[in-house]
């Protein structure tokens, strides 16, 4: 049992979600999967009065295609994600990264929008989506508004959405011809969480890199992207010394986090074994 | 303030007044007297607790009763049928895959889900599958065994 008292709603739809939070005022908390907000609550970290269910409005339950856009709805989990037909075939990577979060269970629960609005600093997620050059759809009573994935993680458990908003949906532009992606991580050997998590996109055109994102998790307080490395491979012919060279620069102008997992050192060493890794995956299928 | 929440559980129709506060894993074995799922770290980490929820294998302590409603559950008491053991059950008796049994409904219950979406799965699959749920006597190996027998079952 959780250790204190507090009202549930259920909100049917994202109106009654909004009004039912603009009620609540800033005791109110949205609950989709609860796999970040109830454990919080159970170590009184996050004490809500009001937990608002918004796990039953089905239209944040989808995931589709428009045009040259993957849209993946907010209560949309980590299991449907990974086993996505739609997400293997357009955003590879972002399926990869759903399969490695928790365990099933958790996977079964967990949804890709309470993911990314908690910014816990070693998710999957925040990586994968920043070398996908996400979209973040946050909608409140006075609108709607995209945020691009880099602008949305901004410090340890920080995003760039304001009061009253709710993320409704994440959208990803589909990869196209000549375009490799990947996500490995380096788990904790206890909790399975990145200790350095790695997502790459990248676009050969004539055996040249015409397109290059790389996204890291776990490694900081939030994702960032490896922008050195992204800018020393660019136009380059990817050859075994382009890319070794390359990624001894992908923590460069990060502070990296130091714990008992890994000292900031090591994490600068796993940063470019990773980064390399993961961009050897993401050429090979980029020349399929 | 109390909700009032109602749920089909191993088939049968239960209802019952509960604050929100009260977690699924909690409601099942003391409002419900089904103490087959166990608690074993209340952190999400164990999978002692797991129970299906709609099919979906669930750690039923960070869950809410109240988000329950209208559920279809299955707990190991839902898993025999006419006095006859589940396949599972069946394989971790013969294969030896318990030792104290803490674990051995959370890991039977998370096979459920294992082998619906993958009726032969390999060893390494298995143990991919388990990875949500801790055993802390067997080591695992028996475990394994006892989801493959199962699963050459039901083939």
């Amino acid at each position: 049992m959780i250790p204190y008292s507090f009202d549930y709603k259920v909100a049917d739809s994202l109106e009654e979600a909004f009004s039912l939070l603009s009620e609540a005022g800033e005791n109110g908390a949205l609950l989709a999967g609860g796999h970040t907000l109830i454990p919080a609550m159970k170590l009184r970290l996050s004490e809500p009065d009001t937990v608002i269910d918004i796990s039953k409005i089905s239209d944040l339950n989808q995931i589709t295609k428009d045009g040259d856009i993957l849209v993946v709805g907010a209560l949309t989990n980590h299991a449907t994600v990974a086993r996505s037909g739609d997400v293997m075939t357009y955003c590879r990577s972002l399926g990869e990264a759903a399969g490695v979060i928790g365990d099933p269970q958790v996977r079964n629960k967990g949804t890709i929008g309470g993911n990314i609005a908690h910014a816990d600093p070693a998710s999957d997620y925040p990586g994968v989506l920043l070398s996908l050059n996400a979209t973040v759809v946050a909608k409140s009573d006075s609108g709607s508004r995209s945020i691009a994935i880099d602008d949305f993680f901004t410090a340890l458990f920080e995003t760039a959405l304001t009061e009253g908003e709710i993320i409704t949906e994440i959208q990803i532009p589909v990869l196209g011809e000549g375009t490799g992606s990947a996500y490995i991580k380096f788990p904790n050997p206890a909790s399975r969480y990145a200790v350095v998590g790695v997502g790459v996109v990248i676009t050969l055109t004539d055996g040249k890199c015409t397109a290059c994102r790389i996204g890291i998790t776990g490694a900081a307080d939030h994702a960032f992207r490896a922008s050195v490395t992204e800018e020393v491979l660019l136009g380059s012919d990817l050859s075994t010394d382009d890319i070794e060279a390359a990624c001894q620069h992908a923590a460069e102008g990060q502070e990296l986090l130091s714990d008992l997992a890994a000292s900031a050192n090591y994490r600068v060493h796993l940063c470019s074994v990773m980064v390399k890794r993961a961009i050897n995956i993401a050429v090979e299928r980029a020349i399929g | 303030m109390k909700h009032s929440i109602s749920m089909t559980v191993n088939g049968k129709e239960y209802s019952g007044e509960v604050e929100p506060r009260v977690l699924l894993v909690h409601f099942i074995r003391d409002h419900l007297g089904l103490t087959g799922t166990h608690i074993g770290c209340d952190t999400t980490q164990c999978g002692a607790c797991t129970i299906l929820m709609d099919g979906a294998a669930i750690k039923s302590c960070t869950v809410f009763a109240v988000q329950a409603e209208g559920a279809q559950i299955t707990t190991i008491e839902g898993m025999a049928s006419n006095g006859e053991l589940h396949p599972l059950q069946e394989g971790f008796h013969e294969e030896h895959g318990l030792q104290c049994g803490f674990c051995t409904p959370g890991m039977i219950m998370t096979s459920v889900e294992l082998l619906n979406q993958n009726p032969n799965p390999t060893e390494a699959e298995i143990r991919h599958g388990l990875e949500g749920n801790y055993c802390r006597c067997t080591g695992y190996h028996n475990i394994v065994k006892a989801v493959q027998y199962a699963a050459s079952k039901q083939a």
